[in-house]
């Protein structure tokens, strides 16, 4: 829980590690969304989103296309911020302190919280360099044995390890896709943060790779709470211990789309009986 | 198609299928597209052979005394040469590099990764690109007003010190007037450079929680090297090559009494000529001394050979940046 009072400045950061220090016993919350809705200038891309992501769990945003997931994702380390338009509302709590309050900084968010992203984007350079990324500009290590570690041991969580470990210094971009995107999880988990968000992390893989992925999101659960998009309806029942449906509600006067939290359960329960209709049509295959 | 159409079609073999008449209209539409290349082509393959024969007596004798003499009143002197105009045209290159390329690069990035994208920077970004389209003798009077002599601005900003500092009519001012000249280019050719940087490798940072300054640092600068530079280099061509505006900022041919080393920087603040004022100057005096003409095209294929230099270079280090990249 040391973490949380690096993201805020100021007298207050003790008293809303408090409120941290209250949330409920078993088990932790991680994020607390309550009523949040995105918007994207005049466009409502969210809206009125309520959940909460618990520790050391998988947590599955499944829905049709323009529903809004990522959207919802990227509000937990605040990658929106980069969208000058984008403007939220309502709260979102992490550990208990408001991401979106004015003292916090993004950029120490986005230390604590990594990001797996859709298509595999390591940075063109060698397959060290990429691990070392997220340290080096979080001031956690400069090069020598300490960052050798950091790089030792975020390969080996990511499950890369032995396929790289001989050619640390050849350029990452002659990797596979899957090791590539394996990579990328590699260098969120250098940073040691306490999240990782991944963004359909396996819709540019093939199966095996998919599987891969999908087999070490298992052992990473242990060390992380995990929040990941698919519309992989298969995956979400494969990997997710919670799974939330959302869906699209179409305005009928300005013909705009906005998403819609459904229905958010224990992946178990979403799958073999939703009590929305809704998800019932969309994980049977009916609908989407 | 279903499978009896495609039998017919094989079993009727080409019948229908046969060239019914020829295509007049394409086969002149590719003669004329052609015939352009070729005349484009001819034009500068006329151009490049005569201007290469005329230099011929000059280069093929005394190359190198060529390029050591200075400025001469006759064209039959062995101390004849364009080594002031090279000087002049080096040092303006290099005051093109200091002072275009990190202004333009710096313009180029704030446009592209910090400045809101509001309507003031879309004005402003259509000035930037009509300024590229001035003519360079404007850029000629900026110069001579901002640069060479002492002026003041609303009648109560003094300008003064600039001319002091430049020395007035001197390389200094002509390459900061040519800087100001290709400044819209640079900007443009690495706004063109910053803009190209996948989305991808920007997120991938902020996602490790770099700052927008380590964001632009570490990914944005590497991956936009090579077109910022091919487009500096570019640009530096295209001000080497300006003779209009060194005109009104004071470049001369008559008077010059020194000819420094190329590296001798105590001839910046002084009266200075280059490359393409020689070659004005020894085509309009080929009237009097015939010779000139001569010495007029040895300078061009020396002024030719600089710029195509700077593009090779240019060249080059894309490819090998390009390379890096991956």
């Amino acid at each position: 829980m040391t973490a949380i009072d690096d993201l805020t400045e100021g007298p207050d950061s003790e008293h809303l590690l408090e409120v941290g220090a209250e949330s409920p016993a078993m088990p932790e919350v991680v994020f607390d969304v309550e009523e949040l809705s995105v918007y994207y200038g005049d466009f409502q891309a969210v809206q009125d989103a309520s959940l909460q992501v618990h520790e050391h769990e998988i947590t599955a945003f499944i829905g049709p296309s323009g529903c809004g997931k990522t959207t919802l994702l990227r509000c937990f380390n605040r990658m929106n911020d980069l969208i000058e338009t984008a403007r939220v509302t309502g709260s979102l709590r992490y550990h208990g302190v408001d991401l979106y309050d004015s003292k916090v900084d993004a950029v120490e968010v986005r230390r604590r919280i990594g990001m797996v992203f859709q298509k595999p984007n390591p940075f063109p350079k060698s397959i060290r360099a990429n691990v070392e990324y997220g340290p080096k500009v979080a001031g956690l290590a400069k090069k020598g044995p300490a960052m050798d570690d950091i790089v030792e041991n975020s390969l080996r969580k990511a499950a890369l390890w032995d396929e790289v470990k001989d050619r640390l210094d050849d350029n990452a971009l002659g990797l596979s896709g899957g090791q590539q995107q394996r990579l990328c999880i590699a260098r969120a988990i250098a940073t040691d943060p306490d999240v990782l968000l991944m963004d359909e992390p396996c819709s540019a893989l093939d199966p095996i790779a998919t599987t891969r992925i999908e087999e070490l999101m298992h052992g990473l659960k242990d060390d992380y709470s995990i929040v990941i998009v698919t519309h992989n309806m298969q995956q979400a029942a494969r990997v997710s211990d919670r799974t939330a449906f959302f869906s699209v509600n179409v305005n009928p006067e300005s013909d705009t789309r906005t998403g819609i939290l459904v229905e958010y359960d224990s992946t178990q329960q979403m799958f073999s009986n939703p009590s929305d209709e809704r998800t019932e049509n969309y994980v049977t295959g009916r609908f989407g | 198609m279903t499978f009896s159409t495609i039998g017919t079609v094989a079993r009727r073999g080409a019948n229908g299928f046969e060239r019914k008449r020829t295509d007049v209209a394409g086969g002149l539409f590719k003669a004329v597209i052609l015939s352009a290349l070729v005349v484009s082509l001819l034009v500068l393959a006329v151009l490049l052979i005569d201007t290469v024969a005329d230099a011929w007596s000059q280069l093929s004798t005394r190359t190198w005394d060529f390029l050591n003499g200075s400025l001469r009143s006759r064209s039959i002197d062995d101390k004849l040469g364009v080594k002031q105009g090279l000087y002049g045209s080096f040092w303006i290159g290099v005051f093109v590099a200091l002072t275009a390329f990190p202004i333009g690069v710096g313009a180029a990035i704030y446009l592209e990764e910090y400045a809101n994208k509001s309507r003031l920077a879309a004005v402003i970004e259509l000035v930037i690109r009509n300024l590229a389209g001035v003519p360079s003798v404007v850029y000629g009077l900026l110069g001579l007003f901002l640069f060479v002599e002492r002026s003041t601005i609303f009648g109560f900003v003094g300008l003064g010190w600039l001319a002091d500092a430049t020395g007035g009519r001197s390389v200094l001012s002509a390459g900061l007037t040519l800087a100001v000249l290709v400044l819209p280019i640079v900007i443009i050719t690495a706004q063109e450079a910053v803009r190209s940087v996948p989305s991808g490798l920007k997120e991938g940072a902020y996602g490790l929680g770099a700052t927008k300054s380590e964001m632009v640092r570490t990914q944005i600068l590497p991956y936009a090297a090579p077109g910022i530079l091919t487009g500096t280099l570019l640009a530096m061509s295209r001000a080497i090559g300006e003779a209009a505006p060194l005109i009104l900022v004071g470049a001369i041919t008559g008077g010059l009494t020194r000819n420094p080393e190329l590296w001798d920087t105590s001839g910046l603040r002084e009266k200075f000529t280059a490359l393409p004022i020689i070659i004005v100057e020894w085509v309009s005096e080929r009237g009097r001394d015939p010779g000139f003409s001569e010495a007029a095209a040895a300078a061009i294929v020396v002024l030719l050979v600089l710029v195509l230099l700077l593009n090779m270079t240019a060249i080059l280090l894309r490819n090998r940046f390009e390379k890096k990249r991956g």
